[in-house]
């Protein structure tokens, strides 16, 4: 299962990230904010008009936005 | 020989960084570009307790020398040495934010395998203690191999100590720099793990305020409705609060140009000091109380951590013609000037998205815009209303703003079909925690931007308008001619004369155009100039122009013109600051060609379509 389809508010533990799918300033910048396989992440706020894009998670003591995109590329287990 | 000493301050984006460099430096910073580069190069004085100074450099936030974005190369390249033409920084003062040791101790690592002389602060301490958490420093120090100092930037605590730590640092070299290993980024990370709870004492489960705040903020439907009105106040502040001190300082321009008349011999010199450097610098300072009062919003935004909210909200509308949340920020300055707003678009880590922003900025319609639109809608637009409180010529001024942001978006979604193709831009960005911003803070960055401004606008201007006023007074006219058309302008004027007759435009309006290339609202006092109003003060002169227009143009010849000005690209020190920031003249122009060329399209189907409706 993706981030992206995960519910708001619960935490999850990544399992994989597609880095390949990723640009790779993107890889780049995702990963030095610690987007990596066992970090734990939870979504707190989806965005707006009808898409839901982009999303506000938790990561370790901090938000990070990102797009629905990112999030497709990052497989989570339930934490 | 001894040469002065450097010190810098390195760091990840949000962790106070800039606030320590003001309490380190006070006021006494310089900013400018690193060579080369559009990345801002901040640095300042400051001085160590034995009173000897040493420059301080302030390096752009960054997570990683694994560089992802401009800014962070610079980083990584400063203080690796490797920069051409900066020298490598003596000590280096990493900069972490308490609260998040875990996340900010990675970079940090990172930057102590180089084995540089490094102190670290721990800043933002209180921000920790209302998250209910106590640290040690020693454990830290003691686990990093370096001092750690524990600050407050915003209230000074700490600043002294970490003073002397800088002087203290220097004096040794990292004996540990040989032991240090160099580690893979997931083993930093581990080990940034480890030290942070090593350094932390005590941890309550006191709710941060982040997430109940961003809960209304970033709510899918308060958000957008705070933001707009948020908006909203901006505007009216920027457009009302300003007048009266954009007035006051006009009104001083014209007093020393008046006293230049009176007290000097006609002639050359007083013509060139009143009409062209006088007026040149009135043109320009005349905009200070918009952008300052526009700056002082977006400092506040910035500060206090809701600029980047604003971001995520307009992420979904920006994402759609392919450019990102960050344009935002950047396009919203340029409503004032889009000088200010190209400037802004730094923040912009992706190229592309930077250079798109770059290059539909001056599309939002700036407030130069306005005396020219107030002038001829209230010659043409009769002052009807068509709707309960809604005036015909209000909706007029609407119609050409909205065409502006229209124009952008499709003008964006082009570029980034064409020739700023590329992967979909991401977004990408650290929300950074809230926090209240301070006085001291927000008047030294109001200070900076708004010298930044005059200095580049200024100089600029002043060359242009010297330039102008060179071309507008020779050759001298005859008696019984006008100067406007004996001038070089004037021939410029029959040169391009035959391009703009079909779009609908008259001499008078072809020949005001050129002295309007320096700035857009010159075509007003251009106008008047031509039709012969004799009228010092600028208000009396519109009012004549208003009457000239209203009974020489025709309906369609009158909207062509304004919607020549939605796009036409008539300002010198907005090409002027795309070329300094995209570093060559290949996209100023690319921007001047697309925008005329947009400019005369728009203004001939108004004409045309004007005409075959009968107007």
């Amino acid at each position: 299962m993706t981030l992206d389809g995960f519910d708001s508010g619960r935490n999850a533990r990544i399992t994989g990230v597609d880095w390949a799918s990723l640009a790779e300033a993107e890889g780049k910048r995702l990963k030095a904010l610690g987007v990596d396989e066992g970090a734990e992440v939870a979504i707190l706020h989806r965005g707006v008009f009808g898409t839901r894009d982009p999303i506000a998670m938790r990561l370790g003591n901090m938000t990070i936005a990102v797009r629905r995109a990112h999030a497709r590329a990052i497989s989570v287990e339930a934490a | 020989m001894s040469r002065k000493r450097t010190a810098a301050l390195v760091g990840n984006p949000n962790s106070g960084k800039s606030a320590l460099f003001n309490a380190l430096t006070g006021a006494r910073q310089k900013i400018a570009n690193y060579a080369g580069v559009t990345v801002e190069r901040k640095a300042g004085r400051m001085t160590l307790p034995n009173g000897e100074p040493v420059e301080l450099l302030d390096l752009p936030g960054s997570y990683s020398f694994d560089a992802a974005s401009p800014d962070e190369a610079v980083t990584r390249d400063v203080v690796k040495g490797t920069f051409e033409g900066e020298a490598v920084p003596d000590v280096l003062v990493i900069v972490i934010d308490a609260a998040n040791l875990e996340q900010h101790l990675v970079f940090a690592q990172e930057v102590l395998e180089l084995g540089r002389p490094t102190v670290v602060a721990l800043n933002m301490v209180d921000l920790a203690e209302r998250d209910g958490l106590t640290l040690d420093p020693q454990a830290l120090s003691e686990s990093l191999g370096v001092p750690v100092i524990p600050t407050v930037a915003v209230r000074r605590r700490g600043i002294n100590e970490l003073n002397a730590a800088i002087a203290e640092a220097e004096t040794h070299a990292d004996e540990e720099a040989h032991r240090r290993w160099h580690l893979t980024l997931p083993e930093r990370r581990l080990s940034a793990k480890h030290m942070a709870k090593g350094a932390i004492l005590s941890k309550s489960t006191r709710h941060t305020i982040e997430n109940g705040v961003d809960k209304v903020l970033l709510n899918p439907w308060l958000g957008p409705v705070i933001l707009f009105g948020l908006l909203f106040v901006i505007f009216q502040a920027v457009f009302a609060w300003a007048t009266p001190f954009a007035d006051a300082l006009e009104g001083g321009v014209g007093v020393i140009s008046q006293g230049v008349t009176e007290t000097m011999a006609p002639g050359l010199f007083r013509d060139f000091l009143t009409e062209g450097v006088l007026a040149g610098v009135g043109s320009v300072v005349v905009f200070l109380p918009q952008i300052v009062i526009l700056f002082a919003f977006i400092l506040v935004m910035e500060a206090s951590g809701y600029m980047a909210r604003a971001a995520f909200l307009m992420d979904r509308l920006m994402a759609g013609v392919g450019l990102s949340g960050k344009s935002f920020i950047p396009l919203l300055s340029s409503f004032a000037c889009a000088i200010p707003g190209i400037m802004a678009t730094r923040s912009i880590s992706d190229p592309k998205d930077r250079l798109t922003t770059i290059l539909i900025a001056p599309l939002m319609t700036c407030s130069a815009r306005l005396p020219v639109y107030a002038v001829i809608i209230a010659a043409v637009i009769p002052e009807t209303s068509v709707g309960p409180g809604v005036g015909l010529q209000g909706l007029v001024l609407f119609a050409l703003y909205v065409a502006g942001i229209i124009g952008a978006m499709v003008v964006a979604l082009v570029l980034r079909r064409t020739v700023t193709k590329g992967a979909a831009s991401g977004f990408i960005m650290e929300l950074p925690r809230y926090q209240l911003p301070r006085l001291k803070d927000l008047a030294i960055g109001l200070w900076q931007r708004a010298w930044v401004f005059l200095r580049r606008a200024g100089t600029i201007i002043f060359v242009a308008t010297i330039a102008l006023w060179v071309l507008l007074s020779f050759p001298k006219a005859e008696p019984g001619e006008s100067q406007l058309d004996a001038s070089y302008a004037g021939a410029v004027a029959d040169t391009i004369h035959p391009v703009l007759e079909p779009v609908g435009f008259n001499r008078e309006m072809s020949l005001a155009l050129v002295p309007a290339i320096a700035a857009r609202e010159v075509a007003v006092s251009a106008l008047a100039t031509t039709y012969a109003v004799d009228a010092e003060d600028e208000d009396v002169a519109a009012q004549g122009v208003t009457a000239k227009i209203a009974a020489l143009w025709s309906l369609p010849t009158a909207l062509a013109f304004l919607a020549w000005f939605v796009f036409a690209p008539q300002c010198l020190s907005t090409i002027a600051v795309a070329r300094r920031e995209t570093n060559g003249w290949k996209w100023p122009i690319v921007m001047l060609v697309y925008l005329f060329a947009l400019a005369w399209i728009a203004a001939g189907a108004t004409y045309w379509v004007a005409l075959s409706l009968g107007l």
